[in-house]
């Protein structure tokens, strides 16, 4: 083991660095520009069972420190992405990969997990019930414990692989919907998903966004990030992934002494394509700079 | 695609609100015209996408309307670094030009046509180019197009120099082979209609990334979703899908 490495729902993974779903598509974009094997892993692109446009534009809107995003999981649909994204993910990843998936039903998610449990790369399953960019699915399955159990106890049923659900930072109480999780069989949570937000254009007195609102990340979120991923994490014994902000060496090291066992890079890929590879590059020397031996010794270590 | 620092050359205004700046550092990735360059600014979250001008050796030219925080924090700067993802997007496609094709670019839209008129005349294409402006205070390049051998009509809406008229009212009786244009969407709109034969359109979105991770310019066309980031900003006119 090395002295970055941690341990996921029993897999290994080389460093705590994951590149979060939806900035990252299948990871070939950035394999064009860095051998993406140095990452612990990454969470591919949002997938549901049929293919979706997404949002209409505009879906982006710049805020201080952050962005606000309403793409809508756009994605070519579970079967396509096991015919064609993942080969292609093969050819420039050789570790297990964490699958996103989001559904509308109860159903939808079983059958787009079901699907992409039989794929041998798929090391973890990320059950998004946390989009804050659909009607009728996504969000409102992860701001309702019972809804959120009921999601995580059909995709238990359809796999092996360690379900990880990704939590709705939308909440007044992101703890009982992660003992919820926990209760009905998750192996792990992440979080936070976005926030949902809102800009409007004072000329036109319109949204910025099409969509009206969206989800708000980068690393104006980090505080309520690092807030919640303590929360949670002194909540559920099953470990905890941290996501919301993240955009150097020292907030991997915060998110982990908040309690995450591994943390994810959302937004900060999009402005520095390079970020996840320069922060694993940096770990070493800044874990050196605050006495730390190896990283997984400091997990929820906050005194 | 690369990421890379530039030294800031240059950078003046060439209107009221229109300022050219030259860069120096590697271009070796931009390798069409109608490609784009997204800048880091101090301050600001996501980066700012800019159509480039010109390249010449290590000389980056890009043209840039000061509108909104990013560009007005441009047009501020006098000297120093910028940090610059080069190489994104599709570009023009040069080899459908045929012998005498047109080129018509809108306000904004006329700074990629330069490097196009430039490289299809060092081709030998005889290259007319259509500059559409609102009004003669906003009128940029003219001079510049003329000197690469290019003949140059120039449009204005008020009729304050030049044509008076949109760019397709120039467009009327021409004779050409092949079109390529950048503007605003109702000017692209109107140049498909008016057009005779087939071309290229330079799409511009809201953009999260640039580089085809984010799905944040994604837009539906004949053959599917592209990304106006990635498999654009460059559509050619058969797969063009208007949205409204």
């Amino acid at each position: 083991m090395g002295r970055l490495s941690v341990n996921l729902c029993g897999i290994e993974l080389d460093n705590p660095v994951i590149p979060a779903s939806g900035t990252f598509g299948y990871g070939y974009e950035y394999a064009a520009l860095y051998d993406i094997n140095c990452l612990g892993t990454f969470s591919f692109k949002g997938t549901t069972k049929d293919p979706r446009f997404g949002n209409p534009t505009p879906r982006i809107a710049e805020c201080t420190a952050g962005m606000i995003n309403a793409v809508g999981l756009q994605n070519p649909g579970v079967e396509k992405v096991i015919s064609e994204e993942l080969p292609k993910l093969k050819k420039c990843f050789h570790k297990p990969v964490m699958a996103n998936v989001s559904g509308f039903s109860v159903e939808d998610y079983a059958y787009t997990c079901e699907k992409l449990d039989k794929e041998e790369q798929v090391g973890w399953l990320e059950v998004n019930v946390s989009c804050p960019n659909v009607h009728g699915g996504g969000m409102s399955f992860g701001t309702d414990p019972k809804a959120a159990a009921e999601v995580t106890k059909a995709v238990k049923a359809v796999t092996t692989k360690p379900v990880i659900v990704k939590l709705s930072p939308n909440v007044t109480d992101i703890v009982s919907i992660a003992k919820a999780c926990e209760d009905a069989g998750a192996d792990g949570i992440s979080l936070i998903n976005t926030m949902l937000g809102m800009r409007i254009d004072l000329r036109t007195r319109r949204p910025v966004i099409a969509n009206k609102m969206g989800g708000f990340s980068g690393s104006a979120i980090f505080p309520v990030a690092v807030r919640m991923v303590y929360q949670v994490a002194n909540a559920v014994k099953i470990p905890v992934v941290g996501m919301g902000g993240v955009s150097s060496a020292e907030d991997v090291i915060e998110m982990m002494l908040a309690g995450a066992t591994a943390v994810e890079i959302g937004a900060a890929n999009l402005v520095d394509p390079y970020i996840c590879r320069d922060i694993i590059e940096k770990l070493p020397d800044v874990i050196d700079s605050y006495g730390i031996q190896n990283l997984y010794e400091i997990i929820g270590k906050v005194r | 695609m690369q990421k890379s620092i530039f030294n800031i050359v240059s950078n003046r205004p060439l209107t009221e609100n229109v300022y050219k700046m030259v860069l120096q550092g590697d271009t070796s990735h931009i390798t069409a015209p109608g490609q784009f360059v997204n800048i880091q600014l101090s301050g600001l979250y996501l980066r700012r996408p800019i159509s480039v001008c010109d390249i010449e050796g290590d000389k980056l030219t890009i043209i840039y309307k000061a509108v909104g925080k990013g560009t007005r924090q441009m047009a501020a700067m006098t000297e120093g670094e910028l940090d610059i993802l080069t190489g994104l997007g599709n570009g023009y496609e040069l080899s459908l030009s045929g012998e005498n094709p047109v080129l018509l670019g809108g306000g904004v839209g006329v700074p990629p046509m330069y490097l196009l008129a430039k490289k299809l005349t060092q081709q030998g294409k005889k290259v007319r180019v259509i500059l559409g402006f609102n009004t003669k205070s906003e009128v940029f390049y003219e001079e510049e197009f003329k000197k690469l051998g290019c003949s140059v009509v120039v449009t204005t809406v008020d009729g304050s120099y030049g044509h008076k008229g949109f760019v397709t009212d120039a467009l009327g009786n021409m004779d050409y082979s092949y079109f390529y244009t950048c503007g605003p969407e109702p000017m692209l709109k109107a140049v498909y209609k008016a057009s005779k034969t087939s071309g290229q359109f330079s799409f511009e979105k809201r953009m999260g990334c640039g580089f085809g991770a984010c799905m944040g310019c994604s837009c539906k066309t004949i053959t599917g979703y592209k990304r106006i980031c990635k498999e654009g900003p460059v559509m050619r006119k058969e797969e063009v899908l208007w949205e409204d």
